[in-house]
């Protein structure tokens, strides 16, 4: 009898437990084990040259003078924290900025391909938020193609004459919002829909992430405007000596 | 500090404050707009999709480590958070007290 009741309890606690314990949650990122092996190592090899060129012009950085490395810490600092930050959305899901679009913006896309890597291998091993086998295509989403957007929708909106601030806006908040376009992509090509196929699989996924990412996307947007604004007032000088510089006075909203 | 100076930097924090209550409004209004959602995570959405196009998929590959409990890893999340705002900290209080030394 006392065994029957050790182990009923014993289930009932291990069902307990089984209940409890979060499922992996795949959220913003592609979860570990989610992409078919053939998908995972293709988007692996297509991060690899930005990778390597994001290495190559952090290494350029480091000779510049020590508040510019203090600048770059800051940078992989605030994706750190913003993707670390899950966000009620007006659908009634939550999901996360990733905060690569102000390094973007600032030391140009594949130094954040680098530093989004960084973020990406944390959530990875301690939070099994993405996972290992995901992270060569969750590192081309958020770590190579928001980055590219953010940077060409500032350069561009630049070059049309927009005030800066606004140039940071969009950039920052396209970026964040084609990343999940990108993660949209990624699903749709490795579940294509058995009756529409790759199209109607996107549509679908696409419409799981886009409308909870908008208000996430300006969420982004404003706050890279407001870290842009800040540094360009305290560090100007800084800013200024970068290659891909911005001309602070006008950054400030 | 001469008035119109007080008057730029008073326009400054104002400009930057308002920024930061759009992003917290941003994040409040969901909860009254979805009353009663569940707020969880877009995954399970995603996930929920996937089995449904592919019923047959089953994941090739474990995380290696699992946060045991949901406490552990809010506990990671705010850690996390709480690193990276750190060293923002850092580095802009840096840079401010660099400015008024050098004004």
């Amino acid at each position: 009898m006392k065994t029957f009741k050790r182990s009923s309890l014993m289930i009932f606690y291990l069902l307990a437990l089984f209940l409890t314990i979060p499922k992996p949650a795949f959220a913003m990122h592609i979860m570990e084990g989610f992409l078919p092996a053939g998908w995972a190592a293709f988007w692996a090899l297509a991060t690899l040259p930005f990778l390597i060129l994001g290495i190559r012009s952090l290494n350029k950085l480091s000779s510049y003078n020590p508040k510019i490395k203090m600048l770059l810490g800051l940078v992989g600092a605030f994706a750190f924290v913003l993707s670390a930050l899950k966000i009620p959305s007006v659908t009634g899901s939550c999901s996360h900025p990733t905060g690569v679009g102000l390094g973007a913006i600032m030391f140009g896309p594949t130094v954040m391909t680098v530093l989004g890597i960084i973020v990406l291998l944390f959530q990875a091993l301690l939070l099994a938020h993405g996972g290992l086998s995901t992270l060569g295509a969750n590192a081309f989403s958020m770590a190579v193609a928001g980055p590219l957007v953010a940077y060409g929708i500032f350069k561009g909106t630049q070059k049309l004459g927009a005030p800066q601030w606004l140039s940071v806006f969009l950039g920052a908040g396209l970026g964040n919002l084609f990343t999940y376009v990108v993660t949209s992509v990624q699903l749709s090509l490795a579940f294509p829909s058995g009756t529409g196929g790759v199209m109607a699989s996107f549509s679908k996924f696409a419409s799981v992430f886009a409308v909870t990412q908008i208000p996430l996307a300006v969420s982004e947007g404003l706050l890279t405007v407001l870290v842009l604004n800040l540094l360009s007032t305290y560090a100007r000088e800084e800013l200024g000596q970068l290659h891909f510089s911005i001309s602070p006075k006008e950054a400030r909203l | 500090m001469s008035r119109t100076q007080t008057g730029h930097s008073n326009n400054f924090l104002m400009k930057n404050l308002l920024l930061l209550a759009l992003v917290v409004a941003l994040a409040v209004i969901p909860l009254f707009i979805s009353k009663g959602a569940d707020f969880g995570g877009a995954d399970g959405k995603a996930e929920a999709l996937i089995s449904e196009i592919n019923p047959g998929y089953t994941p090739w590959f474990e995380s290696i480590w699992e946060p045991p409990s949901g406490e552990i890893e809010s506990l990671l999340f705010a850690v996390q958070a709480a690193l990276g705002a750190g060293v923002i900290g850092y580095c802009l209080g840096y840079f401010k007290g660099r400015k008024k030394r050098g004004d």
